[in-house]
């Protein structure tokens, strides 16, 4: 066990929890869900605006959950649901007898919001979050004792097996002048740990985040979860109602000046290639709160909204099989079958998290410069900065005929034209590894071997059928290595520090790391020292890492 | 007069489009009409006339860009694609994001490494070939983002004949004010939100009608020209898809609309280049003689570089090109194309 290098430790940027914004938010609870309720209703009326179409979106739901409740139930599901639906088919029953309905029809919408909105709620209790922090990283530095680490270093524990890098300064300072947005690339379930253990190792206030409710079907993520201040995002609802109230409720955390998280791929990567759309739905709502941030404030400044993207990297993700089976199966159309186990289980993820942290395998955490909502850097005052370094006023994107206007149209354009640049942002700031770099040089030049099979075909190859010969790879490698130190220069790319030196070595460690606990390993050496792989559609999976890069041209 | 909007609008450009523009605005809104060369200011203030059309009387020829960018929120660049970079570099330090900008530019521009010109690339990518409101974009801190097209012959606009143009914009709010300042008896107006799609139209189309301009300087009559017409339609749409636009603006006002205007008539500048090349005059004199530039000829020269990038099958744009810049004869070129093993009558939708 090498020894533990005494890593920057970050003091608090606020003294003490009262003046956290998710605590400030946790005192008012009941307050705030009262005011998310009062806007969803609100922005449901605007939406449907007859009593034939309040009936419809009412039908609509109550249709859609007596579905899911059917075809779809999960252990967090309240028992009451059956009786709680079968109460506003009840109601709408009455409604359309009656021609003056719209106060009923209107309790209704209430009724259905009020209950989303309770069901979305975080429950952030700072003497839990503190328990779950000390849980984290005491818990995780028990496993690595359990490895041979020194006794005491807790937090550095971690540390050392993170990576992080980056605008880690500026980000502490934007948190202090504005609310920061976080939004991170998303390969693992993993990710939500690693991100709520790095916001208190940076010494920021919690982040409350959107969980997806599944993860809270896992009691030891619940726990976290609820601690940490997330509330929850049911994908399986899709209907009008909960949509508003989820958007109602993250736009008014951020007004608030709550620090958010978002994943914007909304999904872990199924393919393992950075995310290059993102979901807009959640992101969009940083508008909305920005846009009345400026209209209650008359000075630009304060409550400005500073977007980070973040990059997780990883040499090997647990999920891989399943996710890029899953991937495969989605953009096969059926022709690409294969059986895999998930990752549901509490055994199964403390099971992985050991295996994490026993065996040594680095994850690298990179942190973007801040954004405005609009693309621009900005500085360490939280200052728009345009192209060419001149101050921007934020208000003016908002304005119209001199004045600040609601325009959803104008900011569904300004969501869509934000999320490409995060994703080139998340391209920027990916740094790579060594196991990438094997990944994708090995596939690349399968691919290339056997151009005229499809995807699908080539993955079912026989294993014998994808032997490379060592000194080709090799020197696939180095040419792939300079590319990147290339684009690197230019600001398109970064990589992490064991990608210099001797290319050999280099090949050695990826080989070695990339997707280390598989079963079957997506890469390695033969006994003539060439180089194989036991599973293909894992290689594509690490290989993705790489793509949108145009790399493939190098690679022969 | 009743004029409908409260703040002045501007228009960037001067030349024969861009005087039509200011003059349609002139109905709904006080105008600038900015141009760069102080003695085309004073001659258009002393003379009233711009490119030989009366200017009316809401319209203000101005040379203070700045005074232009402080008291007008809507502005309309009109200024050929070689220019307009450099314009609105001029132009930028006085934007703000608040500004909107609604261009008439139907060209493309390009990005070059250093020292070098479009002669020293054999082919072209995406990234290096910018329409204009991706200048815009690029150069300025202006989001809010449109473009107009459409078969909108400047001529008969002044003579004040009927006619429409679209609007295109991501932004919706674009697309309305766009509407209600340019909307007049005689003038239509169509909104569409396909901004890249829409400026490739008037972009390509011009590529076209160079072509047609040649089949009538060969003396052919309109079974040709229908034919070159539809075929240059599928081309366009290859093309454009290519590139970033939707098969679905083509086949609007900006896309078929305006490809059979300039296809057919005599006023147009690129129509004109395409029909004195097949009379066997020389194309440095054609562009030497000609008042105003045929964006069609640069168009020509990028595309051809794209289309071997991409590997696009586009024959008409092909033997245009050697038609222009390669001493092909029209003649020549037409037999090629007569050849050309085209089967699938319609491939794009």
């Amino acid at each position: 066990m090498k020894l533990l290098k005494p890593k920057r430790i970050y003091p608090p940027i606020l003294p003490g929890p009262r003046e956290w914004p998710v605590v400030r938010l946790s005192k008012f609870r009941k307050e705030f869900i009262l005011e998310v309720i009062k806007e969803s209703v609100q922005n449901v009326k605007s939406i449907a605006t007859s009593k034939q179409k309040i009936i419809e979106e009412i039908e609509t739901t109550l249709y859609r959950e007596k579905m899911r409740i059917k075809q779809n139930p999960w252990r967090v599901d309240p028992e009451d649901e059956h009786s709680f639906w079968e109460h506003v088919k009840q109601q709408l029953i009455v409604a359309e007898q009656h021609d003056d309905a719209e106060q009923l029809l209107e309790n209704t919408i209430k009724e259905i919001i009020t209950r989303y909105a309770n069901e979305i709620a975080g429950n952030f209790k700072p003497t839990s979050y503190r328990l779950a922090r000390a849980v984290v990283t005491f818990g995780f530095a028990r496993l690595l004792n359990a490895a041979g680490g020194s006794f005491w270093s807790d937090r550095l524990a971690l540390a050392d097996k993170v990576e992080v890098s980056g605008e880690v300064e500026q980000i502490r300072k934007l948190a202090q002048i504005g609310t920061v947005l976080m939004v991170p690339t998303h390969f693992s379930n993993l990710d939500s740990v690693l991100i709520g253990w790095i916001i208190q190792y940076l010494g920021l206030p919690p982040f409350i985040y959107g969980a997806g409710l599944n993860l809270f079907n896992i009691r030891i993520f619940a726990y976290f979860m609820n601690s940490l201040g997330a509330y929850k995002v049911d994908r399986r609802k899709k209907n009008l109602l909960y949509l508003e109230t989820l958007k109602v409720y993250s736009s008014l955390a951020l007004r608030y000046g709550c620090h958010s998280l978002f994943f914007p791929g909304g999904t872990r990567s199924r393919s393992g290639a950075l995310e290059e759309r993102l979901k807009l739905g959640l992101l969009g709502t940083a508008f909305e709160a920005q846009r009345i941030n400026l209209e209650n404030n008359s000075h630009n400044g304060s409550g400005k909204i500073f977007v980070v993207p973040v990059v997780i990297n990883y040499h090997f993700v647990l999920e891989a099989p399943i996710l890029i089976t899953d991937f495969l199966r989605r953009t096969g159309q059926g022709r690409f079958y294969t059986e895999s186990d998930e990752f549901s289980t509490s055994y199964k993820i403390l099971k992985f998290i050991i295996k994490f942290f026993f065996k040594g395998s680095k994850v690298s955490l990179s942190i973007g410069k801040g954004l405005d909502l609009f693309g621009n850097y900005v500085d360490d005052n939280g200052v728009s900065l345009n192209k060419i370094g001149h101050e921007i006023d934020i208000r003016e994107y908002f304005l119209s005929n001199g004045k600040i206007n609601s325009d959803k149209q104008r900011e569904n354009e300004y969501t869509r034209r934000l999320s490409n640049i995060i994703v080139t942002e998340f391209h920027r700031i990916n740094k790579v590894f060594s196991s990438h770099l094997v990944a994708y040089v090995a596939f690349e030049m399968l691919r290339h071997k056997f151009e005229k099979l499809d995807l699908y075909n080539l993955l079912r190859l026989p294993e014998e059928e994808h032997i490379i010969p060592y000194d080709q790879f090799k020197y696939s490698c180095d040419l792939l290595r300079s590319n990147i130190f290339d684009l690197h220069k230019k600001g398109e790319i970064d990589y992490a520090p064991h990608l210099e030196g001797d290319i050999e070595k280099i090949i050695k460690h990826g080989m070695e790391n990339v997707g280390m606990y598989h079963a079957k390993r997506p890469l390695l050496r033969n006994k003539a020292g060439n180089i194989t792989s036991e599973d293909l559609s894992l290689l594509y999976y690490y290989h993705n890492r790489l793509t949108g890069y145009s790399f493939e041209n190098f690679i022969r | 007069m009743k004029i409908s909007f409260d703040k002045p609008v501007g228009v960037v450009g001067a030349g024969g489009f861009g005087t039509v523009v200011a003059n349609i605005l002139s109905a709904n809104a006080q105008v600038y009409l900015y141009a760069r060369k102080p003695q085309v200011v004073e001659q258009m203030i002393t003379s009233g006339f711009s490119h030989g059309q009366k200017l009316k009387p809401g319209v203000t020829p101005t040379g203070d860009l700045q005074m232009m960018a402080d008291q007008c929120e809507i502005l309309f660049p009109v200024v050929p694609s070689s220019a307009f970079r450099e314009s609105i570099k001029k132009l930028a330090p006085f934007l703000h994001p608040y500004h909107i900008l609604i261009h008439g530019t139907k060209g493309l521009d390009i990005k070059l490494s250093p020292g070098k010109s479009l002669d020293d690339y054999t082919q072209l990518t995406r990234e290096q070939v910018l329409t204009m409101s991706e200048v815009i974009q690029e150069e300025t801190d202006v989001l809010r983002v449109g473009c107009l097209a459409g078969p909108n012959l400047a001529k008969e606009i002044a003579d004040n004949q009927p006619a429409a143009t679209v609007v295109a914009s991501r932004f919706e709010e674009v697309i309305q004010l766009g509407q209600k300042l340019l909307r007049n008896d005689m003038f239509q107006v169509y909104g569409n939100q396909d901004l890249i799609g829409i400026e490739l139209c008037g972009v390509l189309k011009n590529i076209i009608a160079i072509a047609s301009g040649a089949l009538s300087g060969l003396g052919l009559g309109e079974n040709a020209r229908a034919l070159l017409i539809s075929r240059g339609m599928v081309e366009m749409i290859h093309l454009g898809v290519a590139l970033g636009g939707n098969t679905k603006a083509f086949l609007g006002l900006a896309g078929i609309g305006d490809l059979v205007a300039t296809c057919t008539s005599t006023l147009s500048r690129n129509y004109t280049v395409g029909y004195r090349m097949a009379k066997g005059e020389n194309l440095d004199d054609i562009i030497s003689s000609m008042e105003e530039v045929a964006e069609g000829v640069k168009t020509i020269k990028i595309t051809k570089k794209l289309v071997k990038y991409y590997k696009i099958r586009a024959p008409i744009t092909e033997m245009t090109y050697k038609v222009l810049f390669e001493n092909l004869s029209a003649d020549d070129a037409l037999q090629y194309l007569m050849k050309y093993p085209f089967n699938v009558d319609i491939d794009f939708l």
